[in-house]
């Protein structure tokens, strides 16, 4: 796949001395949805914020399509459209007008039929005429959004779009990003609700006290990362695990009615027909079993416990 | 040159103002016809003329002044002001515009709307006393010229400002004191020579002059000089909006 962006070596200090991105090596793919996640205060939304052009990053090369944010930030800008973290949207305008202004400030001409269109797909088209201090938290966020889409951008940045967001937008949200995603553009997400990465991205980059820690397909991340469980349900309960079994890595749980063996799914050798051999040799007989695989969570918990 | 969005800009701040058209155009307005009936008629008929013209129609072109330049100064610090507190600059910053043209729509629109106050007001005071302007094109020149340069200083009081209060400053403790003192309701050579002399250092006083011999070809100093110090106000605004935007000064982080 092309890539659409490339930031190569990103520093950025804030006034007060606090360095909020260290050394950022990022490329975004064309047509990926790539979901930024990080916990409260890793740097995200100052990452995101350089590449718009609302930050002035302090060393360090963005490049947009080929462009250079900085010097070619015509380019560059009429390709992003942002939706941001917080809700700050105008109060007195209504919401046609306020869409139609987004259009006119990235340089494309007034396109009513267009503007109806966004409108309709993320459901405001009734409250059009509607100043935008009548709706309520939600509206505004889709206000947000249909801002950003008013010019046609091909990237689409989304500075945690579901925090504080109710269910059926979360999932209205989720719906108009697949369908954009099928329409080619390039979405890049940032949460730090790893269910969201989860469901919705291609890539993962996971970002920790301004620093990418990682970036991965969320499949081969999956796969990779994930430790993997085998319950086995138990016959009998087990008072306490023999220690013949010491070699492997076992836990009981529901009054040892359940033993649990955590293995790593990247392994050739798992060890399972070992242990299961070794189960019925002690006579230690079992109703069912099931395997469970990490979240993407437990990934990411484990992962900003220890920087790499 | 990104034409729309500096026609977005323009046409969200004259929205603006319509929407609140009460504030931006009665008020000052009715404070004007305050300031005639007042001083019109108290001083008036104490002062009968000066440099043969009525008080009345002499404190026109100054009292037309006094207006636009709070007007503009207030009107495009809170253009600028309100998005910066409220966050919604974000998208004007992140938009494919150059400073010229994010300068443009902003101080334009500021400068449009006093330019209608002031012939607003004009048209106010024509109804108390007549009124003849002797070089119309030289009056909307130095009209349109104020309006800018006060329009661009206001930009940059709302850059410059962090606060509410910060906004009212300056209009309220420098433009208010220079426009009174600046020859609003005297002509200058009325005053002891020492204050005359002190007066010349009131930038304002070169905006009054100007803009009143447009209309009855009198002055306190030279027209030309008038135009030659209005173009320099000009110059040094466009000057600091410059460095602001070169230095991305309170604008980004
Ligand atoms: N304008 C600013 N000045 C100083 N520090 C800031 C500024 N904006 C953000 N920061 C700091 O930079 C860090 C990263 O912030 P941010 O990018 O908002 O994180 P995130 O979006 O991942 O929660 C935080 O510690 C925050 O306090
Ligand atoms: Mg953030």
């Amino acid at each position: 796949m092309q890539d659409i962006i490339n930031i190569e070596d990103v520093n950025k200090t804030y006034k007060g001395g606090f360095q909020a991105l260290k050394n950022i090596d990022l490329t975004i793919k064309k047509g990926e949805i790539f979901a930024l996640l990080g916990p409260n205060g890793a740097g995200k939304t100052t990452l995101i914020s350089t590449i718009c052009g609302i930050v002035n990053p302090s060393s360090g090369s963005i490049r947009v399509n080929g462009f250079d944010i900085e010097r070619d930030y015509r380019q560059t800008r009429s390709l992003i459209g942002l939706v941001p973290q917080e809700l700050t949207t105008d109060a007195f305008e209504s919401v046609f007008n306020t869409v139609s202004f987004s259009r006119g400030l990235f340089g494309k001409p007034a396109n009513a039929a267009y503007i109806e269109q966004v409108l309709k797909s993320l459901s405001l088209w009734d409250k059009k005429d509607e100043p935008i201090m009548n709706l309520s938290g939600g509206m505004k966020r889709r206000v947000l959004i249909a801002k950003a889409l008013s010019h046609e951008p091909e990237i689409l940045f989304l500075d945690e779009p579901t925090a504080g967001v109710d269910v059926e937008l979360r999932k209205d949200m989720w719906g108009l990003v697949h369908h954009l995603r099928q329409e080619g553009t390039t979405i890049i997400l940032t949460t730090h609700y790893i269910e969201e990465a989860e469901q919705m991205a291609d890539r993962v980059g996971v970002i920790s006290q301004g620093e990418i820690i990682l970036v991965e397909e969320k499949d081969e991340l999956m796969a990779k990362m994930g430790q993997k469980q085998l319950v086995i349900h138990l016959a009998e309960p087990l008072e306490a695990i023999p220690y013949t079994f010491d070699e492997f890595d076992l836990s009981l749980e529901e009054d040892g009615a359940n033993l649990v063996y955590s293995y790593d799914a990247r392994g050739n050798r798992t060890g399972i027909t070992r242990l299961l051999k070794r189960l019925s040799e002690h006579n230690i007989t079992f109703k069912d079993l099931d395997t469970k695989q990490s979240s993407l969570e437990e990934i990411f918990v484990e992962l900003v416990k220890q920087p790499s | 040159m990104n034409t729309p969005a500096i026609w977005a800009i323009y046409k969200f701040e004259m929205m603006r103002a319509w929407r609140t058209l009460g504030q931006s155009l009665a008020s000052p307005v009715i404070s004007t016809c305050l300031y005639f009936i007042v001083f019109g008629s108290a001083i008036g008929s104490r002062i009968t003329e000066v440099d043969g013209i009525s008080y009345g129609a002499f404190i026109v072109p100054g009292l037309i002044m006094f207006s636009i330049l709070t007007q503009s100064i207030s009107n495009a610090a809170f253009g600028i002001y309100f998005p910066r507190f409220t966050g919604t600059i974000y998208e004007v910053l992140s938009a494919p515009i150059s400073p010229l043209e994010i300068t443009l729509g902003y101080v334009g629109a500021a400068a449009s709307k006093s330019m209608i106050l002031g012939l607003v007001i004009l048209a106010t005071a024509h109804l108390f006393v007549p009124i003849e302007i002797k070089h119309p094109l030289i009056m909307l020149l130095f009209l349109a010229l104020t309006c800018l340069t006060f329009a661009m200083l206001g930009f940059i009081i709302g850059i410059w400002a962090d606060g509410f209060e910060k906004l009212q400053i300056i209009p309220l403790l420098v433009i208010t004191p220079l426009a009174f003192l600046g020859g609003t309701f005297y002509s200058i050579s009325m005053l002891p020579p020492f204050w005359q002399t002190m007066t010349l250092f009131n930038p304002v006083v070169y905006l009054i002059s100007g803009f009143r011999w447009s209309f009855y070809e009198i002055a306190d100093v030279n027209v030309g000089l008038s135009l030659l110090m209005i173009t320099l106000f000009l110059g040094l605004a466009m000057g600091v909006i410059w460095w602001i935007f070169k230095t991305g000064y309170r604008l980004k982080t």
